[in-house]
């Protein structure tokens, strides 16, 4: 058992897209902050810190997880994966940043992160996925600038893109 | 848009969490998936002097078939319970329900005993737990208890939980043979039902459930009724409801989605 007192700080490790890092957090601190203040991972954005827009969505162990709705208490010793983690390499878009990028899927960008979020893990398990499966996944989030549309089309043009890749790599 | 300070105990027994709530009482949340208390948190609706997290013990991690009834514990999951194999089978009227529950990024954390100690008379839980007559178990350090689907929801936002007590799990009776519906109508999907039914077939007629009216979900039980007695009993049901107008819809837009939907789902339970 394991009792943090509220006037503290307390020392939270969590494994962020790979690398082990470590930072003070006081128990009510909310995983969102705890990225972006303590950590300075600013890449997961905060929307309505009430579990309604979706912009602070991540992947905590696999699962998808609203940052705001999460203490970072709950999560030490967890893996996390942020938007930081999708590019391959600093100079480079994995696949589904360039198809939002083709389809003009993002204006002001504040959703992306969290979708881009939702997205990338939903692919990872839906290979073929259809355009109501995407609308559905969609509804968690909150997008003021694109209609949505341009968003769908990056979604399904990703998946595509991955399936192919794939059948390639399984032919060689 | 934070949440006020508390202390956090992070539970590796039951006894652990039975224990912090006898000492604090009232003062004390659990928190499990913390889709609905960590809202509350922030928007500072609760403002606890204790959490304790009991997501780390796996013993209220378990989806059990015992008899005829289906036990959930504490910290199963939304998701968990949508991808168990045997939940069209076992609980059909669960497997309509469940996806209308918040969306696939909100189902992957909450849980289904948290979304009952909310008790938001428009949630899909308790309803389905009324509906299907479910039973919740509540444990305190002195005691344990069976409390019915029916006396669990005192109100809005209020149950028979004892300040004292964890809901450990539920139960849910298997029923089989018959035939189940569910349908709501809510601004987007995933939002907050402005009405929810779930029907059912039953031996001497039709049982009709309905959420998001009410302070608590209700149901009633009728015998077979078709035609002008439908209808009349469906409008007397509206009406003792006592809907309330709201930033949603009005108390007349409810009535007419109670007769609307009942009688849609009644038609097609009863076919």
């Amino acid at each position: 058992m394991t009792r943090l007192k509220a006037d503290h700080r307390h020392s939270v490790r969590v494994t962020l897209n790979g690398k082990l890092v470590q930072a003070e957090a006081e128990p009510r601190t909310l995983l969102s902050d705890f990225l972006r203040h303590q950590i300075g991972a600013t890449g997961t954005h905060v929307g309505c810190e009430h579990g309604v827009c979706g912009a602070c969505t991540i992947v905590v162990d696999g699962t998808l997880t609203r940052s705001c709705l999460t203490l970072a208490a709950q999560v030490d010793g967890c893996e996390i994966r942020t938007v930081e983690g999708l590019a391959p390499s600093a100079d480079r878009l994995g696949v589904l940043q360039q198809a939002f990028r083709r389809n003009h899927a993002l204006q002001c960008g504040f959703c992306t992160a969290g979708i881009l979020m939702s997205l990338d893990h939903y692919l990872s398990r839906n290979r073929s996925p259809t355009e109501a499966e995407i609308r559905d996944l969609l509804s968690g989030h909150l997008c003021r600038c694109t209609g949505y549309t341009p968003i769908i089309q990056a979604a399904l043009e990703a998946a595509a893109q991955l399936a192919s890749s794939k059948k390639e790599t399984s032919d060689a | 848009m934070k949440p006020p300070a508390f202390d956090y105990l992070r539970a590796e027994t039951v006894g652990d969490v039975l224990e912090g709530l006898a000492q604090e009482g009232g003062n004390a949340r659990v928190l499990a998936g913390g889709q609905s208390l960590m809202a509350m948190l922030n928007m500072r609706l609760a403002k606890p002097k204790l959490l304790i997290d009991i997501m780390r013990l796996e013993e209220l991690r378990k989806i059990e078939q015992k008899g005829d009834a289906v036990v959930i514990g504490a910290g199963v999951r939304q998701a968990d319970l949508l991808a168990w194999p045997d939940l069209a089978e076992a609980l059909p009227l669960v497997a309509l329900a469940l996806p209308w529950v918040g969306h696939m990024q909100t189902r992957s954390r909450g849980t289904i005993c948290g979304s009952l100690a909310h008790a938001d008379p428009s949630a899909e839980m308790p309803l389905t737990l009324v509906a299907l007559g479910g039973e919740v178990f509540l444990r305190s350090a002195k005691r344990r208890r069976r409390v019915l689907a029916k006396d669990f929801f005192a109100g809005m936002m209020l149950t028979a939980r004892g300040d004292d007590e964890l809901i450990e799990g539920i139960s849910l009776p298997v029923v089989k043979g018959t035939r189940f519906a569910f349908r709501e109508v809510a601004r987007r999907h995933g939002d907050f039902a402005i009405v929810a039914c779930a029907a059912m077939k039953t031996s001497a007629g039709v049982r009709l459930a309905v959420g998001g009216v009410a302070d608590v979900p209700t149901m009633r039980d009728w015998p077979r009724l078709e035609g002008s007695a439908l209808d009349d009993a469906l409008n007397a049901f509206a009406y003792e409801l006592g809907a309330r107008d709201d930033v949603h819809a009005t108390a007349r837009y409810r009535r007419d989605l109670v007769r609307m939907i009942g009688r849609d789902l009644i038609c097609e339970v009863l076919q």
